[in-house]
């Protein structure tokens, strides 16, 4: 039983190392209160269990204090220092059950702590993940419901054979990178100085990433030149220049100082490393058509589209062509980068590394894009004649006897062709309108007269009738399973299929846990199966009698490596636990009572 | 019967409608006599009211000009003498259904269409519907309504439209309809009625032994029902009538505003009065009717 109110000696820390203001740590189901010892002192807290996110605690032999901090929802922590490891041992428990509490009233109902048996550190995100899935898989619930809060099974013990569902959750939630920002960061207006006249450009580890992104000519220029021909800052106020120069779209000045300046070419020029991209796109078009890739993919070949960036339209100045970018140019580089993402995973700390992990990323995608090509082409030139047919899977319409459906109406059918042949025909096989009631009136007056006969159906007549009415049932013992479509559980009423298969979900559980056991090398393991589990099979039957667990064969336990499956009878059930069923299997039969329920328990040496 | 403690209304008591064809000119052209027929049927609405004291049996008669009800064991009188041959019961119905005939007989008389050749199921089923609907509203504690059609003769596609509308209203009120079909070919009307509603179709082979069929297949409750496997039917015609020529068709046209159906282009639907369009191609726009 979880104690509901605890009270201890400890003192309030704001940071670990300090001194802290000794005082009385009291916790109730739901509250925390700290009263220090003297009482002019204003720290006192006195905070709802539901405000605490999760809590951290020091180990037992480290050298540091017994320290537990508390961590607050809205940010910002409490560290207690406890006397010793005991009461911190003792805190802590009260926190994991009291933060389990306020979450989520669902473990918490238990009557054990949640910790019980081996020395589980349980952090909160474990809980809630755990209460997570509960919440999501009723089925899940079912059995936890059933198995851990009935006492037969532990906590620890539920899950460890679930350690897949926690682990691929958490895995789940680490790894999702950040995109590339869609902004665009050649809007970045630099700050003018107007005292100095100078204009300051700020750039960050993540904008020097985006251009070399962008612009693979002026990663393709760093590797070049940094740090040989010029340092760093010299670089990107290089860069900064052409920038400017580009955004006062003067093309005349823009030409004249690259004459001056044959490094600034780079900068001012079209990018050449883009347009040889875009070239070796269409190059690379596969013989029937690709529409991803256009000869206008980087609006290089439309003069008339040049707008500038500030919605101006271009005067036509061909000698300075070189120089010209037209901001649709910059916004479909953009776009083209943005969707891409980010293809490099290195540290944005050292432009350097950042440069060389794009560029072989570029190459990376260059080849993977030749193998999509060959492979493109090579399924794309394919001789029909020399393939084998390809497999629609499709099941043909199989009608058993098309009479069944369609033989009905057809007297009907007949009839309303022809109205006048087919009231003929009534007449011509039975009576007029006055015969065909007299004789209806004879007949009842001749069963008035006779009354109720004592042998309505001779027996033959009536097994027959039986027989022919219980074939459908009793042909089913042998056809069992043989129809992949239908189950004999579909038969069964809803009610009693639900149960079936709750109980062998549950069976199966413990025969998880039975099994899990072997090689028995531990008392504890030994107590798991000896006393608790093969009862517990027994008991998970419930009260209707489904069966019990044989002894296991002789021989067991097996001496080195083991395994284990089930198979069950139920075409629908053998998925889930079955292994294989090959030669070195040792066979524990687990035979149910009732007809349907038969469950093999295989296990190898 | 309503003052009934509850616990006696418990979910095994029925109140079986039985819809019995009458139809003439069936029964006289049909291998098993009216007679035998009677007999069966006699017996089995006994054995229901002999299997819970509780137990209800109406039964409806299916002229092919009228219908009407012929019993009604809530309300039967004991004062016909047993005639030891015979239970009150039976000598009540028979009298009944003579009178019946009799009436049915007049009213065909006055029709100059000559013979009619399929029974009033629609009527019948409305009949047992309306029935059914009354002893719903007698009060909380009534009896399982489930209805039994015990149809003979052909199906008349002119009665399309009652018929299905009966067959939805019964599946809004959750009442069964078994139906046990004794003519040559499958009844395309009771299919359906049995497959939309979750009742029984069943067409006897052995028409001798049909009273076997009847204690067997349909006399379960339908608390047992939810146990018992009972005969499934191999497949449904559900195939309809047309509402131009009453003609069962396997392709037609439907109204796309009100769903009514036709075996042939029209400029107009009949029911609604929305005017279709041509057809755009020489493939017609007809969809396969269910």
């Amino acid at each position: 039983m979880e104690t509901r109110h605890l009270i201890k000696r400890a003192k309030y820390k704001t940071t670990a190392k300090g001194s802290g203001i000794p005082g009385v740590l009291e916790m109730t189901k739901n509250k925390i209160v700290f009263k220090p010892n003297d009482p002019t002192s204003v720290t006192m807290i006195n905070v709802d269990f539901r405000s605490i996110k999760g809590h951290k605690n020091t180990k037992e032999g480290s050298s540091n204090p017994p320290l537990i901090n508390l961590v607050l929802d809205q940010g910002g922590s409490y560290i207690f220092e406890f006397e010793n490891f005991s009461d911190l041992q003792v805190c802590r428990e009260f926190v994991v059950n009291s933060l389990a509490k306020s979450g989520e009233g669902l473990i918490a109902t238990s009557d054990r702590p949640v910790v019980a048996s081996h020395d589980e550190q349980l952090s909160t995100a474990e809980m809630e993940l755990r209460m997570k899935l509960l919440q999501e898989n009723s089925e899940l619930q079912k059995l936890h419901k059933q198995f851990v809060l009935g006492n037969i099974l532990t906590e620890s013990e539920f899950w460890a054979t679930r350690k897949k569902l926690l682990d691929g959750d958490s895995s789940q939630k680490s790894k999702q990178q950040i995109g590339f920002k869609s902004s665009m960061i050649l809007d970045t207006l630099p700050l003018h100085d107007a005292r100095t006249n100078k204009l300051t450009f700020n750039l960050t580890q993540e904008t020097k990433y985006q251009i070399f992104a962008l612009k693979p000519a002026v990663q393709q220029a760093f590797l070049n030149l940094v740090p040989n021909k010029m340092t760093e800052k010299d670089f990107w106020t290089k860069y900064c220049r052409a920038e400017l120069l580009h955004f006062k779209r003067n093309a005349m000045a823009a030409a004249a100082e690259a004459a001056e300046d044959e490094d600034l070419v780079i900068f001012l020029k079209d990018d050449d490393i883009l347009a040889s991209e875009a070239r070796r796109k269409i190059r690379r078009v596969d013989p029937t058509l690709d529409i991803e890739a256009d000869q206008g993919d980087d609006y290089m070949h439309l003069p008339d589209h040049g707008i500038f960036r500030d919605g101006s339209k271009e005067i036509t100045e061909s000698q300075h062509e070189v120089y010209r970018r037209t901001f649709l140019q910059d916004l479909n580089r953009q776009g083209e980068v943005v969707l891409e993402g980010r293809t490099i995973d290195v540290e944005l700390d050292n432009p350097t590394k950042v440069a060389e992990a794009l560029a072989q990323s570029r190459q990376e995608s260059d080849a993977t894009a030749k193998e999509e090509r060959l492979y493109r082409t090579s399924r794309m030139t394919e001789m029909e004649d020399l393939q084998a047919p390809h497999d629609h899977p499709f099941a043909p319409l199989c009608i058993k006897d098309p009479r069944d459906y369609f033989d009905s109406q057809q007297a009907n059918a007949l009839k309303t062709y022809d109205d006048t042949r087919a009231g003929t025909e009534q007449l011509s096989c039975s009576l007029n309108t006055e015969e065909a009631y007299g004789f209806l009136r004879s007949s009842i007056s001749e069963i008035k007269a006779m009354g109720l006969s004592a042998h309505m159906v001779r027996p033959e007549v009536a097994l027959t009738v039986i027989n022919g009415l219980t074939q459908n049932i009793s042909s089913t013992k042998y056809q069992l399973g043989k129809n992949v479509n239908e189950s004999v559980l579909d038969r069964l009423p809803n009610t009693t299929k639900e149960e079936l298969l709750h109980h062998w979900i549950s069976i199966q559980e413990l025969l998880r846990h039975f099994w899990s056991s072997y090689p028995i090398t531990t008392s504890y393991l030994y107590a798991k199966t000896e006393g608790s589990h093969v009862k517990n099979l027994s008991a998970a039957r419930g009260n209707k009698g489904i069966g019990s667990l044989r002894a296991p064969p002789a021989g067991f336990p097996p001496r080195s490596s083991y395994a284990s499956g089930s198979r069950c009878c139920f075409p629908t059930l053998r998925v889930g636990f079955a292994e294989e069923n090959g030669k070195g299997w040792r066979e524990a039969k687990w035979i149910c009572l009732g007809e349907v329920y038969e469950l093999h328990v295989y296990s190898r040496y | 019967m309503a003052s009934a403690p509850s616990k006696l209304y418990a979910d095994d008591v029925s109140l079986l409608v039985v819809l019995l064809d009458t139809n003439p000119f069936f029964w006289s052209s049909f291998s098993l006599p009216f007679s035998k027929f009677l007999s069966h049927v006699l017996s089995f609405l006994n054995s229901i009211l002999l299997l819970n004291q509780f137990n209800q049996v109406v039964v409806i008669a299916t002229g092919c000009n009228s219908c009407d009800y012929i019993y009604d064991s809530s309300s039967a009188t004991n004062t016909d003498a047993e005639s030891g041959r015979m239970p009150a019961l039976c000598s009540d119905l028979l009298r009944k259904l003579d009178e019946f005939v009799t009436r049915d007989q007049h009213l065909g008389e006055k029709d100059s269409l000559g013979p009619p050749t399929s029974s009033l199921l629609s009527g019948s089923l409305s009949m047992a519907l309306c029935y059914i609907q009354k002893v719903f509203r007698s009060g909380p504690l009534h009896p399982q309504p489930r209805i039994l059609c015990l149809q003979g003769s052909t199906d008349g596609p002119e009665q399309y439209v009652a018929i299905m509308n009966a067959i939805f209203s019964a599946q809004r009120s959750m009442v069964p309809i078994d139906s046990c079909f004794m003519g040559s070919n499958n009844s395309a009307f009771l299919q359906q009625a049995s497959y939309i509603t979750g009742g029984v179709y069943q067409k006897p082979q052995q028409l001798d032994g049909l009273f076997q069929y009847l204690s067997t297949v349909f006399a379960t409750d339908l608390h047992s029902r939810t146990f018992l496997r009972l005969p499934k039917s191999v497949g449904v015609d559900f195939r309809a009538s047309c509402f131009c020529h009453k003609r069962t068709i396997d392709m037609g046209y439907i109204c796309s505003v009100c769903l009514s159906i036709f075996c042939k282009h029209h400029k107009k639907c009949s029911t609604c009065g929305s005017v279709f369009g041509q057809p755009q191609s020489d493939v017609p726009s007809a969809s396969n009717v269910k």
